[in-house]
């Protein structure tokens, strides 16, 4: 079962630019890797990270067999309204894992 | 968006790897001193400790010490998790087992020998929460051993080397000393006498195993102790022995008193 971590500042007013970040539990096998016996393990990536407030998409990103184990994602949003943030992750072999965080910047 | 892009082109590390070992050969063979063939009972042959922490890059210091991207930290909050659902039934929340992983490995009465945190919490999922066994190295077992090892960072090992702990102890202390292997080099000749020396580009540090449970860059994931030291066998051309040996768990009682008030570290993060 895949564990995540994200963290959201805390204390955070409207209009702020806010560095949201992000961690998870993925082996990220790239393909081109053999085992012990010469024979080549399958790619096992995460394909997708994408990040909603409310119903409206704020970040996305696809990502490729280069990228290490356990990824860490940041990325900034500006905080104009409140919401529930949904982070999900998408990889192959029909991986999904779904986070949510209330997000409420002061006023 | 920052993403981390990292693996090893693992041929070309395995080459300068053997070249490196060569150079320690050689250098060992001169500067050993005559005194180390026979150790003198806790003796203790460092001046000074230091963690591996110090020879790490920058960068990897930093990740050790971000509470945040730590990928050590994963397992830290797993083994929350499951203690939460499988441990609290009887030993109440985790918080309460501060001050336990600094005592290991020491002589559990049950088992009647000396064993490691990892095994005592497998002896306790096996017999007291009835829970299927699971292999050493099992994410269950790392998670549950980095999140009890976690609540004692920054306090030193307490462990007890005496009673019906020497016998292991002196067996570890032993093992330290012995050279072994195609290259005939003992554990001390890599982390004692060469210990600062670069070996393939990283700096051989004083094998210590204050980081353990440690996130390693190059496995991609958290490892035990004994998954490390199987590599330093592997290094020396000797057969490594099984997770969980009885002889790895020597050697981690012996290490664990050479640390002396090395305060530790786990989750670490290591090259
Ligand atoms: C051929 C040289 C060599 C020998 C012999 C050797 N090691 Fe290592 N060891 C290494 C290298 C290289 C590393 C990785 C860099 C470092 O931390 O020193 C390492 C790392 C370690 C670490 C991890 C340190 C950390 O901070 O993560 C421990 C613990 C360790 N060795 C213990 C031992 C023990 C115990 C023995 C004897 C069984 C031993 N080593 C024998 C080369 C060696
Ligand atoms: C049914 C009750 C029970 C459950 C469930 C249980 N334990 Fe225990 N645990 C005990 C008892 C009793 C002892 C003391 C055994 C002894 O001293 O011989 C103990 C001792 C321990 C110790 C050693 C403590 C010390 O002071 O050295 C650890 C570590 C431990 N348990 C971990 C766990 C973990 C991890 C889990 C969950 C997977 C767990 N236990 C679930 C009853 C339980």
């Amino acid at each position: 079962m895949a564990k995540a971590r994200i963290n959201i500042p805390r204390n955070i007013r409207r209009g702020d630019l806010v560095e949201i970040k992000t961690l998870i539990t993925h082996p990220m096998e790239t393909g081109f890797r053999v085992d012990s016996l010469g024979v080549k393990i399958p790619r096992n990536i995460l394909t997708q990270f994408s990040v909603a407030l409310n119903d409206t998409l704020v970040f996305q990103a696809d990502l490729q067999p280069g990228i290490a184990a356990n990824p860490f994602i940041s990325f900034f949003l500006r905080a104009e309204q409140s919401g529930q943030l949904t982070f999900t992750w998408t990889g192959q072999h029909g991986f999904t894992h779904v986070e949510t965080r209330a997000f409420d910047p002061a006023p | 968006m920052a993403l981390r892009t990292w693996r090893p082109a693992l041929l070309i590390r395995r080459l300068s790897y053997i070249a490196g070992i060569l150079y320690l050969v050689a250098c060992s063979g001169i500067s050993e001193p005559a005194e180390h063939h026979q150790p003198v009972e806790f003796e203790r042959t460092l001046t000074e400790v230091r963690s591996g922490f110090d020879y790490q890059a920058a960068e990897t210091q930093a990740l050790q010490q971000d509470d945040f991207a730590n990928p050590g930290l994963l397992w830290v909050d797993s083994g929350r998790t499951l203690w939460a659902s499988e441990c609290t039934a009887c030993h109440g929340e985790i918080d309460a087992m501060a001050g336990i992983a600094r005592r290991y490995p020491k002589f559990d009465e049950a088992a009647a020998r000396v064993i490691n945190l990892n095994q005592r919490i497998e002896l306790c999922r096996t017999q007291q929460a009835i829970l299927p066994a699971l292999p050493y190295e099992a994410e269950e077992r790392l998670a549950l051993t980095v999140a009890l090892t976690h609540l004692d960072q920054g306090q030193p090992f307490a462990v007890d080397i005496t009673g019906k702990n020497a016998a292991a102890f002196h067996r570890g202390r032993e093992y330290f000393y012995t050279r072994r292997g195609q290259m005939n080099l003992a554990c001390h000749h890599c982390h004692e006498v060469n210990a600062g020396k670069r070996l393939r580009g990283e700096a051989l540090s004083q094998g210590q195993p204050t980081g353990y449970p440690t996130y390693r860059l190059q496995w991609q994931t958290l490892g035990s102790l004994h998954r490390r030291l199987r590599f330093c066998n592997a290094a020396l051309r000797a057969a490594p022995f099984d997770f969980g040996a009885q002889e790895y768990v020597d050697l981690e009682l012996f290490l664990a008193w050479r640390a002396a008030n090395l305060p530790l570290e786990a989750p670490a993060v290591r090259r």
